[in-house]
């Protein structure tokens, strides 16, 4: 009986187990990347096409040929590093920043519910308020100092990763929630074996949309304090908009553009993961 | 064995004290709505009970409230030292940790002695796994598996706890009928190797008569015990046996009044004399 139960068993299992087999790594690049130029060139076919119509002169509204040789001109050129060292350090401090706030806010007030009640609409509001906004109040607080950019990054990116936790921790499945307390587990036991992990998506993309608003703020912030003798990505726009350096410009805003795709893409790739591991990326067909 | 009519049995343990035990617990959820009205019943050490009722009785509150999830208005309900475990209609496993570290978890919460190592902990993991024919499926992850093969991971989970008491609340209800069949040897296989208490929620009338030492009917709205049919077949049983489908077809008769009770309009829950 019991060797018949387990030869059935095995047999309902075999037929049930998914068999997803992975593709090899060129090619999944591959599929990923083909679309990517494929939408690159258009972009840049579109640009040609608008310079080639005389719509600007030229020496205002370059090519992309121009535009592309300048680009090349300037990562040559150690100056060029040096801005985007500068950059990269102030949006890497910035986040870490808001990252701590974020988790220390978030936890709190998803955790404290009169604090959910006072500050949870608050978050939200901050969330939607442009951050350019804060620059007047930053520089009477800061003066035209690096602080002063920092200031409104944080504020920019903390409430949307105060936030992700928070909607994290409040979209705990309850099931999980149950089998949790069933397994023994209790308030910080359950906090950390259940509710932390299952917030971890939610989070994830509260990470990255603040990201995104960091990296907005910085580039406002870089555009309107420009620290004396300290190059930076928005100095050097601002800079080439002075000495009418259209290619120029237009070579730097490709930088911005590229460096926050890229980081986007580590976003995802970390989201994809995770989807992956969680088993939440069954697609239809 | 045709349609049995016995009043309340006494419990069968004389000596000691039952596994589970209610004494008339009420559960009343906001400010009227009566769910349960003064239902006592016991589960004996290694009975096996099904909980067996249609919509609205209250059988999962029930299983909620012996689990601690819930808190009864009044009544009051006794389960012992004994350490209980629950299982769900889902196996409520956790997404984030592989079917081995799902169960490592529940040793590592439970384990009187703290001092399990991990890797006493692993291998007590596995050797459950294999217990429920899950053997070497360790590092998946519960995605990877079928709905019975998570359910199974859910039950080794459940043991993990080293309960005496195992709760059910329709554990195999989104199974298919084969995985179903197949379930039902193995949690049978189990309790018995286990010495298990179990009470298990179901409204499946075959299910509860292939599995139970014991099928308590539940009315509904509010939820009361109205009838105790102790299930004499030997076992092992098979659902489809003529013996379990004349009971079955038995305790579904008295269910079908039981709802239809529900049908007559003019009859209000303060005329059945449950009501309060």
């Amino acid at each position: 009986m019991t060797a018949d139960l387990s030869q059935h068993i095995a047999g309902l299992d075999a037929l049930e187990l998914s068999h997803r087999e992975r593709r090899s790594v060129a090619a999944r690049i591959w599929a990923r990347t083909w679309p990517m130029f494929s939408a690159i060139l258009l972009v840049l076919a579109i640009w040609e096409v608008v310079v080639l119509t005389g719509w600007r002169p030229e020496y205002v509204f370059p090519g992309p040929v121009t535009v592309l040789g300048e680009l090349w001109n300037r990562l040559g050129e150690a100056e060029f590093y040096d801005a985007v060292a500068v950059t990269i350090r102030r949006a890497i401090t910035g986040f870490a920043i808001a990252v701590l706030v974020g988790l220390v806010i978030g936890a709190a007030v998803s955790r404290v519910r009169p604090l959910r009640a006072a500050f949870g609409s608050l978050i939200t509001g901050l969330q939607t308020m442009p951050s350019i906004a804060w620059f007047p109040l930053a520089i009477l607080l800061f003066k035209l100092s690096e602080s002063a950019i920092l200031f409104v990054v944080v504020l920019g990116a903390a409430p949307s990763i105060a936030n992700g936790l928070i909607a994290g921790v409040d979209y705990t499945p309850p099931i999980l929630l149950r089998a949790g307390h069933i397994l023994g587990l209790r308030r910080l036991a359950l906090y950390r074996h259940v509710i932390l992990p299952a917030s971890l998506p939610s989070f994830l993309s509260g990470l990255k949309q603040g990201w995104a608003f960091a990296w907005r703020s910085l580039m406002a912030g870089e555009l309107l304090v420009i620290i004396a003798h300290q190059t930076s990505i928005g100095e050097q726009l601002d800079n080439a908009r002075e000495l009418s350096d259209a290619p120029g410009l237009m070579a730097m805003m490709i930088v911005i553009l590229v460096i926050g795709i890229v980081v986007d893409m580590c976003f995802g790739a970390a989201d994809n993961a995770l989807r992956r591991r969680w088993g939440l990326d069954q697609r239809v067909g | 064995m045709t349609a049995p009519t016995q009043e309340l049995r006494p419990s069968r343990a004389d000596g000691h004290e039952p596994a589970v035990r209610l004494d008339a617990v009420s559960k009343v959820y906001g400010r009227e709505l009566l769910a349960l009205d003064r239902v006592t019943l016991s589960v004996d050490r290694g009975e096996f009970v099904c909980l067996l009722g249609a919509s609205g009785c209250g059988k999962s509150t029930m299983l909620n409230l012996v689990a601690g999830l819930d808190h009864a208005t009044a009544g009051e309900i006794d389960t012992g030292a004994g350490r209980i475990a629950m299982m769900f209609q889902e196996p409520a496993l956790f997404p984030w940790l592989t079917v081995s570290a799902n169960i490592e978890l529940a040793l590592r919460v439970t384990s009187s002695a703290k001092s399990t190592t991990r890797r006493e902990r692993r291998e007590r993991a596995a050797e459950l796994l294999e217990m429920v024919h899950l053997g070497g499926l360790g590092a998946k992850r519960p995605h990877e598996l079928s709905g019975g093969m998570r359910q199974r991971v859910a039950l080794a989970r459940a043991l993990a706890q080293d309960a005496d008491v195992l709760l059910m609340d329709e554990p195999f209800g989104a199974l298919d009928a084969m995985t179903r069949d197949l379930l039902h040897d193995e949690l049978e296989r189990i309790w018995r190797e286990r010495e298990l208490s179990v009470l298990f929620v179901t409204h499946n009338v075959r299910e509860a008569v292939r599995l139970g030492d014991r099928v308590v009917l539940l009315s509904s709205r509010p939820g009361t015990v109205i009838e105790e049919y102790p299930i004499t077949l030997p076992r092992p049983r098979r659902t489809d046996s003529g013996e379990v489908a004349g009971l079955a077809s038995a305790i579904t008769d008295r269910l079908r009044q039981e709802v239809l009770r529900h049908a007559q309009p003019a009859q209000r829950p303060g005329a059945t004399g449950t009501g309060k």
